[in-house]
């Protein structure tokens, strides 16, 4: 169980630790980026699942079903789109490369 | 016993590998294999959920058949969606799958409440507190999510206010605090205000983003990205779930701070965002007279102004993604360069509709990221650079944010293409930008106006360096 004090000790450390991993990131990756971090709150599916997994009658399965439904969506869409953006940053010449231009 | 301690051991890798994947996606040289590190503990975490021991999942039970067709069906149509969407429309997506996030964590907390209403044991103050904490962030997010990309979509009306907007606001969250006190407090919980409760607080984000302008948007739609992680947080400590807790907060506090640098980038306080609405009240009072006119200049002689320079600066602009110019802008810059001439790019920190939007957009044409230079560096450039071609940018090259202290968007840090010798704006007609500011640097003698379709305007340029 967490809860008490030790829950609020990771709120706090979880809290420093977003702060500090996205503290030096260039500009250029910011739009993948608020993506990729999108898609790591995708992680609500497991949560969405549990409470599905303990869902009983009509009313509490049908909320589970869109809870799933909606988690699993986020967390799909999300990678697929980070995917898809960062691809484009693949397969280019080294910063130093300098003068290599067109392909 | 057993298993609970494997699953509990998968969820605590799981958040580790979220935050070594966040890490590596700070950089582009390690940025995919980061997204590709999550998604595989993502996968994990999910298939090792089907085995948690305080749910039943026999095989043929309603729940599970229910479970595997939801899943199925959420990543069916994100995968399709994802996979179909045009570059320059990434912005609403990544709206909506942050809407959905945030859908579920409501819908989370109202299953929890649902049971607590129909007197299941509760687990005490603190989780039904933090459980309607959740519930209130996670729709507010998903509907205000939702605005957003009908908005950028196109769907909706850019701004929209109605009488009194901001009382009713107020009022709107008076009521929704109310609600949730008595949610959180019940004992037990009332059905009809679990009801009441989760209605009002999606019509408050609805409301909450009705006013904001497109400008706006990409700082919004990044502060729902930090609201759904926290509302995630919240209802992990609801269901005792590490894996979420750690990678909600993350996100919480790394999408605070994404949404700092956006704001700060467009010189608007978050405040301002919210309650405030861009260019609505005193634009036209702050306008001045324009001295000056708009000077018109063929593809033609635009094409030699460039082939014959040292220098070119490439300003683009929103514009130029949806003209969806950015191929042809690469071609035109590989004919520049094999005449030698020193092509550069300058991207204003919020050109395309989030920090890093155009990047990506260049990228895809194949333009070499070295070639591309942020505010700070391209500034001292410009008055050194023969021409400065601005694309379907407006606002971001505006002298008047230096200027006039009455514009609306005073302050905000411009790219000082007005500094270069000359200036081409390849500009689809004569109307004012985004904003609805008009802009002084089209009527600045050293400009000259290139009227047309991105796309097209570019073709000519080609097609009057090859000439030469």
């Amino acid at each position: 169980m967490i809860e008490g004090l030790p829950a609020l000790y990771i709120f706090m450390l979880s809290a420093f630790t977003g702060y500090e991993v996205i503290s030096r990131v260039p500009v250029i990756l910011h739009t993948p980026l608020m993506s990729g971090s999108n898609f790591v709150h995708g992680i609500v599916l497991v949560g969405a699942m549990i409470v599905m997994g303990q869902a009983e009658g009509v009313l509490e399965l049908s909320i589970g079903f869109i809870a799933v439904a909606m988690a699993a969506g986020n967390a799909v869409g999300g990678y697929v789109a980070t995917v898809r953006m960062l691809e484009m940053f693949q397969h280019k010449p080294k910063p130093s490369a300098g003068q290599e231009g067109a392909q | 016993m057993g298993i609970s301690i494997v699953i509990d051991a998968v969820y605590f890798v799981t958040a580790a590998v979220f935050i070594i994947g966040l890490k590596q996606m700070s950089s582009p040289v390690t940025a995919h294999r980061g997204i590709v590190w999550a998604g595989i503990a993502m996968v994990v975490a999910s298939l090792a959920t089907f085995g948690a021991p305080d749910i039943k999942l026999d095989i043929g039970s309603i729940n599970l058949q229910l479970m595997l067709v939801a899943i199925i069906l959420g990543s069916a149509v994100a995968y399709i969606t994802a996979k179909r969407v045009a570059m320059t429309d990434m912005p609403q997506m990544i709206a909506m799958y942050n809407g959905m996030g945030g859908g579920a964590a409501a819908a989370i907390a109202a299953v929890e409440l649902v049971k607590l209403s129909a007197g299941a044991e509760g687990h005490g103050l603190t989780v039904q507190v933090l459980a309607v904490l959740g519930a209130v962030i996670g729709a507010i997010s998903f509907s205000g999510s939702a605005v957003a990309f009908a908005k950028l979509q196109g769907i909706m009306k850019k701004t929209m206010r109605l009488p009194m907007h901001q009382i009713m606001n107020i009022g709107l969250f008076l009521a929704v605090c109310v609600f949730g006190y008595l949610v959180a407090t019940g004992h037990p919980v009332s059905f009809n205000h679990v009801i009441i409760f989760f209605i009002l607080a999606l019509v408050l984000g609805v409301m909450v983003t009705l006013p904001i302008g497109g400008a706006d948007m990409p700082v919004v739609i990044s502060l729902f990205n930090a609201l759904t992680g926290l509302a995630v947080a919240f209802e992990g400590f609801v269901l005792n779930n590490a894996a979420m807790i750690i990678a909600g907060t993350v996100v919480g506090s790394s999408g605070t701070l994404l949404t700092q640098l956006m704001a700060k980038a467009m010189n608007r306080p978050i405040s301002n965002v919210l309650f405030s609405s861009f260019g609505s009240d005193g634009g036209a009072a702050a306008e001045e007279e324009i001295e000056g006119s708009m000077k018109e200049i063929q593809a033609n002689d635009a094409a030699i102004m460039m082939a014959y320079a040292q220098k070119v600066i490439i300003v683009p602009g929103y514009g130029m993604a949806v003209a969806q110019a950015q191929h042809k802008l690469k071609e035109l810059e590989d004919l520049l360069e094999a005449r030698g001439v020193d092509v550069k790019y300058a991207i204003h920190p919020v050109a395309g509709r989030m920090p890093g939007h155009m990047n990506v957009l260049l990228a895809e044409a194949g333009v070499d990221y070295d070639n591309i230079l942020d505010l700070e560096e391209v500034n001292p450039e410009f008055p050194t650079a023969d021409v400065a071609l601005v694309i379907g940018a407006n606002d971001v090259v505006n002298p008047v944010a230096r200027s006039n202290p009455e514009s609306p968007i005073y302050g905000m840090p411009i790219l000082d293409a007005d500094k270069a010798q000359n200036v081409i704006v390849i500009k689809r007609g004569k109307g004012a930008g985004f904003s609805g500011i008009e802009n002084h640097l089209f009527y600045a003698d050293n400009t000259r106006m290139l009227y047309g379709d991105g796309q097209k305007a570019v073709s000519e340029l080609i097609a009057g360096v090859k000439q030469l």
